[in-house]
């Protein structure tokens, strides 16, 4: 692979049950691409993670996601709310996400955590009442 | 064990995915919790939940498992089963609750660790 190759999806804030479903999306084209089924399972994972915090905490956003020599970066940009304290917002089990979130079966404070533990690399930007851009990277 | 020893432990009736019975599982995990399935779960085949959306099975997608089972009797919507078909997981239904059912798998030698 010389050439990058770019995805780019639309997420979706209104609808909850189509939440995952760019994650989804990559995930086969991935495949198609014969990358390693580990490396697929972590940008996956890491998506799927940001994709639904961009449903229940941002109302939706885009979804870009780039794949170069030497791995995949994936970059999720809302423009919601935004995260007043990163630092914190990164501790397992750290939540805003009301009742019916958790009913859902989210809202664990798990969700960053896993996107950094399954990420070579995460920076995220964020400017409270103007929205919230991650950029994770897995490199091959 | 395959889903379909599962299948049989578990009186579960197969919503989807009989082609996938004779396929073989060597450990699972039980959570109504998606984030807890994405962060600690490694390699488990199967997930038994009581949780009930779209979710589940997408969850179950991105962590390359390949049945679903729904506890305490709970009947998916096409929506989902639709899904599960797309995604190639097998989906079954069983009545029993979380701790029976996961107590039954495991003395039946379905691990919570893959190894
Ligand atoms: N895109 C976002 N925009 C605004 N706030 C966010 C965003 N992503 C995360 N947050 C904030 O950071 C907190 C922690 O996020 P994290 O994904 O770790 O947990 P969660 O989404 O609440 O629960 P889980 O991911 O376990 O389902 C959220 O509760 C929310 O307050
Ligand atoms: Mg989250």
């Amino acid at each position: 692979m010389s050439d990058s190759l770019n995805f780019s999806y639309l997420v979706d804030g209104e609808n909850f049950a189509s939440a995952g479903q760019a994650s989804v999306q990559v995930k086969k084209e991935l495949r198609q691409l014969g990358i390693a089924p580990e490396t697929i399972r972590r940008v996956s994972i890491a998506m799927y993670e940001g994709e639904i915090n961009m449903v229940i905490h941002a109302g939706g956003g885009v979804a870009q996601v780039n794949v170069d020599d030497l791995g995949i970066e994936i970059i999720l940009k809302d423009e919601g709310p935004g995260i007043a304290n990163i630092e914190q917002a990164m501790q397992e089990g750290f939540s805003t996400a009301p009742d019916n979130v958790r009913s859902l079966g989210f809202g664990a404070g798990m969700g960053l955590p896993n996107m950094k533990r399954y990420t070579d690399d995460i920076q995220i930007d964020s400017t409270v009442g103007v929205g919230t851009t991650i950029t994770m990277r897995v490199n091959f | 064990m395959t889903i379909n020893d599962i299948k049989n432990h578990l009186d579960a009736e197969v919503l989807c995915g009989k082609e996938f019975l004779d396929k073989e599982v060597f450990s699972a995990c039980g959570s109504d919790m998606m984030s807890d399935v994405l962060a600690f779960v490694k390699d488990q085949a199967v997930l038994l939940t009581g949780l009930m959306n779209t979710q589940v099975i997408r969850t179950a997608e991105m962590m390359d498992m390949i049945c679903v089972v729904f506890i305490r009797n709970k009947k998916p919507g096409e929506d989902i089963i639709e899904l599960a078909r797309e995604s190639g997981i097998a989906v079954l239904s069983s009545s029993k609750r979380m701790y029976e059912a996961c107590g039954i798998l495991y003395s039946n030698g379905l691990q919570g660790q893959a190894k």
